[in-house]
This record gives structure tokens, C-alpha cells and sequence, in this order.
């Protein structure tokens, strides 16, 4: 028979239980931050404004663009679902905060061998940009680089950067997981809307479409235009090279389309009129971003006639 | 044993229901399948006339991808090994196999698979009721499907398919649509019947049947190789295509049959057979 105490005692416990299960319960819920294991040692993390690309390893971690600064609690939790490792290494591939804005929290959770914050590494106009926005130092990514390409070994694979000098921005890299097999693109290339051609930023729609045939000579089918490479967008699902060659097709056909116009000395307004991206707009104008029609016309007409 | 009473009918309950939710006993689809071809010959066999826009609810946006498809984009290197996808690899030369996936455990179904001789294609329909994977999920040529029995009715839902064509005359599909199919067995015959619906191209349910007889003998032609390779001297990253009205082939269809081609074009309303006092307006204002 159990003493008063002892009851009561065992009654708290479990009300203690069960207020930690609630509490887990609800903590887990929070995290909006989904993980789906792409290939070979890398993962994407979605819900952190941008996509997030994560490479596990024996060496430790490598994170490109840890997503914006409100989610990035939740993606180092997600991060943290996965290893328990060191942060190494975080590259950008671009300046934009919804890709940058976790920076400082994933860095300040890492370390590199030498004891400081994990690198971010990034082409050195997303850190002249970065530094001219005031952005928290800590956000900035010191370990920048002004070659046209750059590579180093981690996790048993070699790792490459690629600037491409004039596309979303002037400061776009994509990042090839040689083992893995995996391209990240960053706004490069995304599933979810237009292209976002900043030209106040060095973006254009001529580098654009280069970036994206650059992306096309990494990747390489299994079968059929099927698997292979898989391709990490900046926004979207996980892709391969068939859909990297249909949003390039489009980009291709829009752009021809607006020259044609130009060249006939349509007006923006009149471009606007005649619908150039008519048979995308359904798909990729998306005023969630926002990366309208009009936006994107808008940025094309401006890239070719000016 | 009050506690017994209301256990025991719970999981009684459960366990009936828990056998309902499986495949069980349904008409068998296992076998090899050729196609009948009687049905829309012209169009699945030697292939569509260009221009032929017909029997498809295309929206604007499919006419504009249509207006500007030039076939000789088949040419770019990317684009030399593309099969057909999921909505679209029925309506050519098919023959596919069906088999059965059981749990070892129990017999249960867990899945069918297909394989079909046209593109060395693989097809999984899930019978265990598992969810369609998030959007952020890869998509495929033959997309990821789920099915049910309705009586003996194989009911089949696939999403994540990727952008191909409804048609080779260049009816786009995109990357956003849904099929459902229905297979339906008689005998030695099989009706095929597909539903598409498609918030980017299509302005109504895209709706096609066909059908495939079984063979007594398996085919031999079940392997499909395809290497890309230059095979025209091009700038290796230029893509054909037609500016909007440039596109000189875009009426064939409709002069190889006297046809208007607003009728040819006209989607969704040109389907319908009340459609054909337009079409007869359209001939007499041609003829005058």
C-alpha cells in the first residue's frame, strides 16, 4: 500500500512528464523548418524564407545560405536534428537577407579549427554590398574571395564556387557537391516564381541566362533527363537538369521575345501590353516574393534597352 | 470485466477496418499490355500532324507555348533524351508490363508497378495509403501515384510530374498538373481512362481513353537507349523556338483538313458538338 507522499509524489511526476511532453510537443510544432535528405552527404532544410543547403561529414558542417534571421533559430535546431558536428563553413550566394539574414546565428553556433565563428565565405560584392546596407559586421562574410571560381575539400569531397558575374546580382555563386552530386543555385535558378533580375544590384537578364547554361555544364542526367545531378534552387523543390533547362528555355524565349519588341521600338508600356511571358505567367508570377509578370518584364525590357 | 465489454468491440472494430483500408481480392491487372490503336490512330502512332491542337482544352498560355514550340528544339542537347511524361506516354506506341508488389507478411498489396517498353519508364502506385510527398519533393517524368480500388476499379492519382506536352504539336504540360486514371479490365481487354486537369494549361479536365489487350507472349522490345549528342552544327546553347506570329507551320492541321484554324485552336469550346454550327459558320465565311 503506498503512503499520501508517495502517491502525491508520483502524481507530480507525471504531471511533469506530461508538461515536458506538451512542452516538446509544442516546441517541435514551432519549428517550421522541414529536412528531406537530398543525396550523398547533403540535405535541404525548407521554411527559412530561402532554401538552405546542409553538407554533413566527418569534418563537420557546411551550411550554403542559412535562410533569414527569424527562421534561423529553427534551422540551426533542424541543423542540429542532423549532427551534432562543428559548423565549419557557410557560403552565400548572394547578399539578399532571406538567404543571409541567419549568418550570424549559424556562425556564432560554429566554429572553425581555429577556434573562430564558422567562415562565410561569398564573392566580395556580396560583402561590399552587405557592409553598405549596415548590416551587424557579424552577418558579413569576411572570408570573401574576387576569383572568378574557388574550391577547398570537405567531407570527403571536393567542393567548387562559381561566380557568375552578372545574373540575380553581381555577386551570385552557385556551389557544386562534387560526390554528392549536387548543385546549389541559389535565386539563380528557383521553381517558385520569375526570375528576380535586380539591376541596381549588377543583375541582368543576359547573365542571367549565362548563369544558368553555367549550371546546365554541371549537371548531367542519370537517364533520360531524369536524376543524376540534383539541383538545389534557390526557392522550390529539389530539381535535376530538365527543370533547370525549362526555366532557362523561358528565360531564353522571354528575353528574344522583349528584344524583338525593341527592336521594333515598342515601349515598355506597349511590351507590357502584348504579353510577352504570357504562357508562364500562371506559373511563375507569384506576388508572394514578389516576383511579378510585370516586374519581370519590367526588369528584362530594362536589361536589354538600357 | 466492464472494461473488457468496451476493449474487446474497439479492437474488433479496429481490426475490420484496418482490413477494409487494404486491396484485397480485386480483379488482377498483372501481365503484359500491348496497345489498340483504333482509337485516335493518327495521333498516337505515326504521330500528330503539326499544328494539330485539337480535343485539348488549352488555355491562352498553351496557345502562346504552342504558337512558339518549333520541333526542331528536339535538337538541343538537353532536350534530345526527354520521354514523355506520365500524362502523355499512353497516347504513343506503349506496351507495359504490371506486377504486384505484396507485403511478405501478410499478401497484402503495397503497390503496383509498371514498366513500359516506350522510354524504359518505371511507375509505382502505392496501395498503403501513404500520403503524395511535400511540393518540395523531385519531380518525375512519371510522377508519384497513389491508388484505390472502387469495386473493380483501379483508381490511380499521380502528381510531381514534370513539364513535357500533352502533345507533340507543343501543347504544354506543366509541372503542376494531376492525373487521374482509371483502369478498368474486361477480359483480355484493358480501358485506360485519364483525367488531367492542369491550372497552368489547361481551361477543362483533359480527358483521353485508350486501350490495351493482353499478350499471351511478351514482347522483346522492352529497352530504349538514347545518348545525346550534337547532331546539327548549333550554338550549343540556343533553344528554337518561334517569336509571337512568326510561326509558318503553325496552321498544317488545319489546311491539310479544311479546317478553320480557329476551330483547330479554339480549346475547350471547340470540343463540344455544338461546336460544329460554329465550325459550319466558319467553313461558309472561309468559302466566301
Amino acid at each position: 500500500m503506498s503512503s499520501p507522499l508517495s502517491s502525491m509524489t508520483s502524481r507530480l511526476s507525471m504531471l511533469f512528464v506530461l508538461a515536458a511532453t506538451v512542452s516538446l510537443a509544442a516546441e517541435a510544432q514551432q519549428n517550421t523548418v522541414d529536412t528531406l535528405h537530398v543525396q550523398g552527404n547533403v540535405y535541404l532544410l525548407v521554411g527559412a524564407g530561402s532554401n538552405v543547403a546542409v553538407q554533413i561529414g566527418d569534418d563537420g558542417i557546411l551550411v550554403v545560405d542559412p535562410g533569414s534571421r527569424e527562421t534561423s533559430d529553427d534551422v540551426l535546431a533542424a541543423i542540429r536534428a542532423l549532427s551534432d558536428g562543428p559548423i565549419r563553413w557557410i557560403i552565400n550566394t548572394s547578399a539578399d537577407s532571406d538567404h543571409t539574414g541567419g549568418n550570424e546565428t549559424i556562425s556564432q553556433a560554429g566554429m572553425t579549427v581555429n577556434g573562430n565563428p564558422a567562415a562565410i565565405v561569398a564573392h566580395e560584392n556580396v560583402l561590399a554590398r552587405m557592409a553598405a546596407e549596415d548590416r551587424p559586421v557579424t552577418e558579413w562574410p569576411l572570408n570573401s574571395f574576387f576569383e572568378s571560381n574557388r574550391d577547398f575539400y570537405f567531407n570527403g569531397e571536393a567542393v567548387f564556387i562559381y561566380h557568375i558575374p552578372s545574373a540575380h546580382t553581381d555577386g551570385d555563386v552557385l556551389v557544386y557537391f562534387r560526390g554528392s552530386d549536387v548543385l546549389v543555385t541559389g535565386d539563380l535558378f528557383v521553381t517558385t516564381h520569375y526570375p528576380v533580375i535586380d539591376l541596381d544590384s549588377g543583375g541582368s537578364v543576359g547573365g542571367f541566362i549565362e548563369g544558368l547554361n553555367a549550371a546546365l555544364d554541371i549537371t548531367v542526367p542519370a537517364y533520360l533527363q531524369e536524376g543524376g545531378t540534383y539541383v538545389i534552387p534557390g526557392h522550390g523543390r529539389v530539381s535535376d537538369e530538365a527543370d533547370v533547362v525549362s526555366y532557362r528555355d523561358m528565360v531564353l524565349f522571354v528575353r528574344d521575345r522583349v528584344q524583338h519588341m525593341i527592336d521594333q521600338n515598342m515601349s515598355l508600356g506597349q511590351v507590357q501590353r502584348a504579353e510577352p511571358s504570357l504562357d508562364y505567367d500562371s506559373r511563375y508570377s507569384n506576388e508572394d516574393v514578389p516576383s511579378t509578370t510585370e516586374m519581370f518584364i519590367n526588369a528584362v525590357y530594362r536589361s536589354l534597352a538600357e | 470485466m466492464r472494461v473488457q465489454r468496451i476493449i474487446g468491440p474497439i479492437i474488433c472494430a479496429g481490426l475490420f477496418l484496418s482490413w477494409a483500408g487494404t486491396a484485397t481480392a480485386q480483379i488482377s491487372l498483372v501481365g503484359e499490355w500491348t496497345g489498340q490503336y483504333h482509337e485516335d490512330r493518327d495521333d498516337r502512332v505515326p504521330g500528330d500532324v503539326q499544328g494539330d491542337f485539337t480535343g485539348v482544352p488549352m488555355n491562352d498560355a498553351a496557345r502562346r507555348y504552342a504558337e512558339a514550340f518549333d520541333v526542331t528544339r528536339v535538337a538541343v542537347l538537353e532536350h534530345q533524351c526527354q520521354p514523355y511524361n506520365a500524362a502523355h506516354i499512353y497516347r504513343g506506341p506503349i506496351q507495359f508490363r504490371f506486377w504486384e508488389d505484396k507485403d511478405p507478411a501478410n499478401q497484402e498489396i503495397i503497390a503496383y508497378r509498371q514498366y513500359s517498353g516506350t522510354y524504359m519508364q518505371y511507375r509505382t502506385i502505392w496501395m498503403d495509403g501513404r500520403e503524395h510527398p511535400p511540393e518540395y519533393a523531385p519531380h518525375t517524368h512519371m510522377g508519384f501515384s497513389t491508388g484505390r480500388w472502387d469495386g473493380d476499379i483501379l483508381t490511380v492519382t499521380t502528381t510531381h510530374v514534370k513539364k513535357e506536352f500533352y502533345r507533340r504539336s507543343g501543347i504544354p504540360a506543366s509541372d503542376r498538373m494531376t492525373m487521374v486514371e482509371h483502369y478498368i479490365r474486361h477480359g483480355d481487354l484493358l480501358s485506360h481512362v485519364m483525367i488531367i486537369t492542369d491550372p497552368d494549361y489547361l481551361d477543362e479536365p483533359y480527358v483521353n481513353s485508350q486501350e490495351f489487350v493482353l499478350m499471351d507472349r511478351g514482347n522483346q522490345n522492352w529497352l530504349y537507349n538514347c545518348e545525346y549528342v550534337m547532331e546539327v552544327p548549333m550554338d550549343k546553347n540556343d533553344v528554337p523556338h518561334y517569336l509571337p506570329g512568326e510561326n509558318p507551320f503553325i496552321e498544317d492541321y488545319a489546311d491539310k483538313f479544311g479546317l478553320p484554324f480557329e476551330a483547330v485552336f479554339g480549346g475547350a469550346e471547340a470540343m463540344y458538338p455544338e461546336y460544329m454550327q460554329r465550325v459550319e459558320e466558319l467553313i461558309n465565311e472561309q468559302a466566301q
